[in-house]
């Protein structure tokens, strides 16, 4: 966090400067580590087994927050018979489907109850059924190809979830089926010996972070927990939020001042780009993107997609305001409001299946706007060759950066690979306009918009994108003017007034703050999202967002100063939903409403005054009583209690254990990571069994465990960023001052390391995998620290990943080495724990790289098939 | 000339009287560095923003003088930074007024060796034409059981994550009123 989130580090700082105690569990030793009470250096891709040790230690010492946990969490609910564990199918759930490679989640249900959708896959149920229908008149294992690939897609973010039934529960928390019990059992064998033993630490080192956390937390204290890409760079990567998400809701730590689970996000506005998602699957404020069914209408995608229970009952109401905010009066209840202008999904359609398209030449254009995948995702070659296999490429950014001039200057040209002669893609170059040069928003790692304001004009022909996405619909609409195309009407019927300022015709951002507010019947700004409707009287571009335009006033850009106000500073910018600076806040109270101790006070009932007061807007009813219990037949949000917190879940309870909406099993388990030289310590399962993969010549994977071949890769290395660069540097490596900061790639190694493979500091080493070489200057440095795993050494090598060829400061990327293999509910690549050989000196130049890395595939016996197998536990036993 | 002012401008007497009697502050200031101005003291305006690199959303202030940017401090108003920046964001000035920033269209033909000029209204037409082309080469209304597509498969686009929230806005509006499916973002990578 010092590293890559400084200025939000001085918080941290702060809270110990007040007798907070840090814990920094992370392979690297950084700026964080050094003022940290506690350093923890973990092995890459080791961090389910160490929360997992950390939730056994708070079930079997009783360090668990009772009220809490029987009130706010599942975990009474009672579990169906059927349900098998990894505990019972060494390293499997039930519903594992070889063939496929993906789970059936039906056994995983509650008792009595059928959760038909929840967060993460919430099409899960609904593909499921249309796949049973189909496989009567069509061969069922082409349905269930097709239905493996859309059961996995869908909504990340919050879920929801709907209720056939009421799930059986057991407040004693003592049935054997209850969630509370399966955990235990489930995590009986993440003891302190076996922590120790995958992690690489020692039991004194665990137990100190064990019993620190667990003094720290309870009714008078919270703990936080603050996570980056270190833990969703994996092809399990959300099953470890999942598994923090276990521990602080058994610890109480959710919903409460100083509790929580922060994600750092590492772009100004990337939270506001999952928002209102450029993603393929969803839709603004997190709604599902359509998939293809037989007679799909708005109904029938509304309710396989939402909870009729919990906010998430409204999805109607979000969902008829977003197609009214984009076809206007064209959207009527007689036309479903539109609803088939929205294209359907069939497979997943993530950035990685659109480069191995690309490659296959199935792709013809592509727009990168502010993207630089040469240098910044996985397996940079094959993004590269994608490029080069278009008919057409526009690049909007500040400078040339790699992806921009990969025809000219590549590392493919370098190698004969590719001439720019053979290079049939077009490319437009457009530079853009910086935030100084525009108005606009973005939304901060804690959800908060903040406005910038224009303050100079671009130069030459630098525009903003929102300029560039205006005029070219506006061009696209007046060429297919006359049309009678029905694909055309979604283009020509789309609301697409804008207002414009100045010579350019820069389009006027608020106007689309305003779009995006939304408006009421009268044509006013709406002030909340509980004022949406469904039948098509209010328009809305995203229902999370609606009020940060009220009465007119542009709340993101609110500037009291924090000096002025209290600690909470709610007239600082506008957070989502509805100002909440605290989400589930009404977990900072006890069930009948009182703050669970002077100390920890957030929000709590005022019985005279009948409504929910303290330091933040409540996020809950405002005037909903603790006492208050559902009649059997409530809906929506009157079907969650007084004393149900979560309020989007349609039990409003924090899910200890996920019956339905996951890709990879309801609870977390840990596997190693796609590419280990360690054995699975505690499953005969190695990795993720329903990781995806994508076998090509370009993109071998390196056998892992014992199996042969994988000591020809014995380290690992781990892939991160410096304070001084910026991803894939093309707002960092042509800046003077950044460059002089940081001019060189380079690894750290350990000076053991450097013994054994004759690394010398300051000179040149090579790193080479299944998949390419690459070259990079030696830091030799104690940060890097052997460890002890299972018995042997370990060595661990770390890459910043931000060179490229380009810019002021240059050098190889570390991503060349990254294998395409994705987590299977959100579609991330691993970065942060592969494999790899090391060796001193340059990488040899062309032609004689290719070879090198031909002659590694070949002595680990590399076929297209390996580290692509689902099951690996059967094979073992 | 006054004999305070002529004496005030002898640094020894400043050091004893002052509150730097070594002469390691004020004292020993030269008057051509009392003349000296910050370029925040001479700026026409000064803008409020927001840093563009990582998500913790330091409040900017941005110094203008003549049109062009000066100065970029961190906001001491504030609760998120209280006025600190990191060092990419104390280098923000760089980022924008770098001189290796492109200010023209470049266009590569295809199988072409080198950049060409274009003028930015033509490249929008040709862009256009395109986003037109492709998809209607590519256009799927149903799939082969007869199930409503209505999308195209043949363009394909992925963003920065500095992108304003009006830019994703609008972006994710006109490409899925296209029928543009393959819609991504630095979000997830």
């Amino acid at each position: 966090m010092a590293e890559c989130h400084p200025v939000g580090f001085q918080w941290v700082m702060e809270a110990k400067q007040r007798g907070a105690t840090i814990i920094h569990v992370d392979p690297r030793f950084t700026r964080t580590s050094a003022v940290a009470d506690i350093h923890v250096p973990l092995r890459a891709g080791s961090d389910i087994a160490f929360l997992g040790g950390l939730i056994r230690y708070v079930l079997e010492n009783d360090k668990w927050f009772r009220e809490y946990v029987v009130a706010y969490t599942n975990a009474p609910m009672i579990l169906r018979e059927d349900f098998r564990d990894t505990e019972d199918l060494d390293g499997l759930f039930s519903g594992f489907q070889e063939d496929t490679r993906h789970y059936d989640p039906s056994t995983w249900q509650y008792e009595g109850a059928d959760v038909a959708a929840a967060a993460g896959q919430r099409d899960q149920w609904s593909d499921m059924e249309s796949n049973e229908k189909g496989s009567s008149s069509d061969s069922r294992s082409e349905h269930a190809r097709r239905g493996a690939a859309t059961a996995r897609v869908s909504t990340s973010g919050a879920g929801g979830g709907t209720f056939h039934g009421r799930p059986e529960r057991d407040d004693t928390l003592q049935h054997p089926r209850c969630v509370f019990q399966v955990l235990k059992r489930h995590f009986s064998r993440y003891t302190p010996e076996k922590v120790a033993e995958i992690c690489g630490v020692s039991e004194a080192q665990f137990l100190r972070v064990a019993e620190a956390l667990t003094a720290n937390s309870g009714r008078e204290r919270t703990s936080a927990f603050v996570y980056a890409v270190g833990w969703t760079h994996h092809t399990v990567g959300v099953q470890y939020i999942r598994t923090a998400a276990i521990l602080q809701l058994l610890l109480g730590n959710i919903g409460r001042p100083g509790g929580g689970i922060m994600a750092l996000r590492g772009h100004a506005s990337i939270q506001g780009s999952t928002d209102i998602p450029t993603l393929f699957n969803i839709l603004p404020g997190y709604l599902p993107m359509p998939h293809a069914h037989d007679h799909e209408d708005l109904a029938t995608y509304i309710s396989a997609d939402a909870g009729s229970k919990g906010y998430w009952g409204n999805m109607d109401a979000y969902a008829v305001s977003l197609l009214k905010a984009w076809w206007g009066d064209a959207a009527t209840a007689d036309n479903d409001y539109c609803f088939d202008y929205l294209p359907r999904l069939t497979d997943k359609h993530s950035n990685y299946d659109t480069v191995m398209k690309q490659l296959a030449g199935e792709s013809e254009g592509y727009f990168l706007i502010g993207e630089n995948p040469a240098v910044g995702t996985a397996n940079g070659k094959m993004n590269r060759l994608g490029l080069a296999n278009l008919k057409w490429l526009v690049v909007r950014d500040f400078q040339l950066i790699e992806s921009a001039t990969f025809w000219k200057d590549g590392p493919e040209i370098e190698t004969g690979e590719l001439a720019p002669e053979e290079i049939g893609t077009e490319v437009f170059f457009l530079p853009a306009a910086a935030h100084t040069e525009k108005d606009g928003s973005f939304t901060n790692t804690q959800r908060m918009l903040q406005w910038h304001h224009k303050a100079v004009e671009p130069t030459g022909d630098q525009r903003s994108d929102l300029w560039f996405y205006f005029h070219l619909g506006r061009i696209i609409r007046a060429k297919l003017a006359g049309s009678t195309a029905r694909a055309d009407r979604p283009i020509l019927d789309l609301t697409w007034d804008y207002p414009t300022k100045g010579e350019a015709g820069d389009p006027d951002a608020e106007a689309v703050l305003a779009e995006i507010n939304g408006f009421g019947p009268d044509g006013k700004p709406l002030s909340s999202y509980t004022e949406l409707k469904a039948d098509g009287s209010t328009r809305c571009g995203c229902w999370i967002y609606c009020g940060c335009f009220k009465d007119g006033v542009n709340e993101p850009a609110r500037r009291k100063p924090g000096s002025e106000q209290s600690w909470v500073a709610p007239e600082w910018g506008w957070a989502w939903p509805a100002n909440r600076r605290i989400l589930y806040n009404r977990a900072s109270a006890d069930p009948e409403g009182r703050p669970w101790s002077e100390r920890k006070a957030y929000l709590w009932w005022d019985p005279e005054q009948k409504k929910w007061t303290g330091h933040d807007v409540p996020d809950f009813q405002p005037d909903k009583s603790p006492d208050y219990r559902p009649p059997e037949d409530a809906e929506r949000e009157d079907a969650i209690a007084g004393t149900e917190p979560f309020i989007m879940q349609a039990d409003g309870r924090g899910w200890l254990y996920v019956p339905a909406g996951l890709a990879d099993g309801p609870l977390p388990a840990h596997y190693e990571p796609h590419e280990s030289p360690v054995p699975n310590q505690l499953y005969g399962q190695q990795q993720n069994p329903a990781r995806q993969v994508y076998p090509h010549r370009l993109n071998r994977y390196a056998p892992s465990g014992d199996d042969p071949g994988a000591e020809v890769f014995p380290y690992v290395f781990t892939t991160y960023r410096l304070t001084e660069h910026h991803t894939a540097g093309g707002m960092s490596r042509w800046l003077p001052y950044l460059s002089e900061l940081q001019p060189e790639f380079f690894c750290e190694v350990s000076p053991q390391l450097a013994a054994e493979r004759g690394l010398e500091h300051l000179g040149w080493a090579t790193i080479v995998n299944p998949r390419a070489v690459i070259e990079a200057r030696v830091l030799v440095t104690e940060r890097m620290r052997p460890l002890r795993v299972g018995g042997r050494t370990l060595h661990q090598i770390g890459l910043p990943y931000h060179w490229g060829g380009n810019g002021l400061s240059t050098g190889d990327s570390a991503n060349e080495l990254l294998a395409i293999a994705l987590d299977p509910n959100v579609h991330i690549q691993p970065t942060k724990a592969s494999v790899c050989d090391i060796r001193p000196g340059r990488r040899p130049r062309a032609p004689a790289a290719a070879p090198l890395v031909a002659d590694y595939q070949r002595r680990a016996g590399i076929t297209a098939e390996t580290g692509t197998e689902a099951v690996t536990g059967g094979k073992k036993k | 000339m006054g004999v305070r002012t002529w004496l005030e401008g002898w640094p020894v007497y400043r050091q004893l009287t002052s509150h730097d009697p070594l002469g390691r502050g004020a004292a020993a200031k030269s008057r051509q560095s009392r003349n000296l101005l910050a370029r925040t003291e001479t700026a026409d305006k000064v803008v409020k923003s927001v840093c563009p690199y990582c998500a913790v959303g330091c409040g900017q202030q941005v110094y203008v003088r003549d049109g062009e940017v000066t100065q970029i401090e961190g906001d001491p108003d504030s609760p998120v930074s209280r006025g600190r920046l990191c060092p990419k964001g104390s280098a923000s000035k760089q980022l924008v007024t770098s001189s290796t920033r492109q200010t023209k269209v470049r266009y590569r033909r295809p199988y072409g060796t080198e950049w060409e000029d274009l003028d930015l209204a033509t490249a929008m037409d040709m862009i256009a034409d395109r986003v037109i082309e492709t998809r209607r080469r590519t256009w799927q209304e149903t799939d082969s059981n007869g199930r409503a597509l209505r999308r195209t498969l043949g363009f394909a686009s992925l963003g920065g994550a500095t992108l304003d929230n009006e830019e994703n806005y609008l972006m994710k509006k006109l490409y899925t009123a296209l029928g543009a499916v393959e819609i991504e973002n630095q979000a997830r990578i």
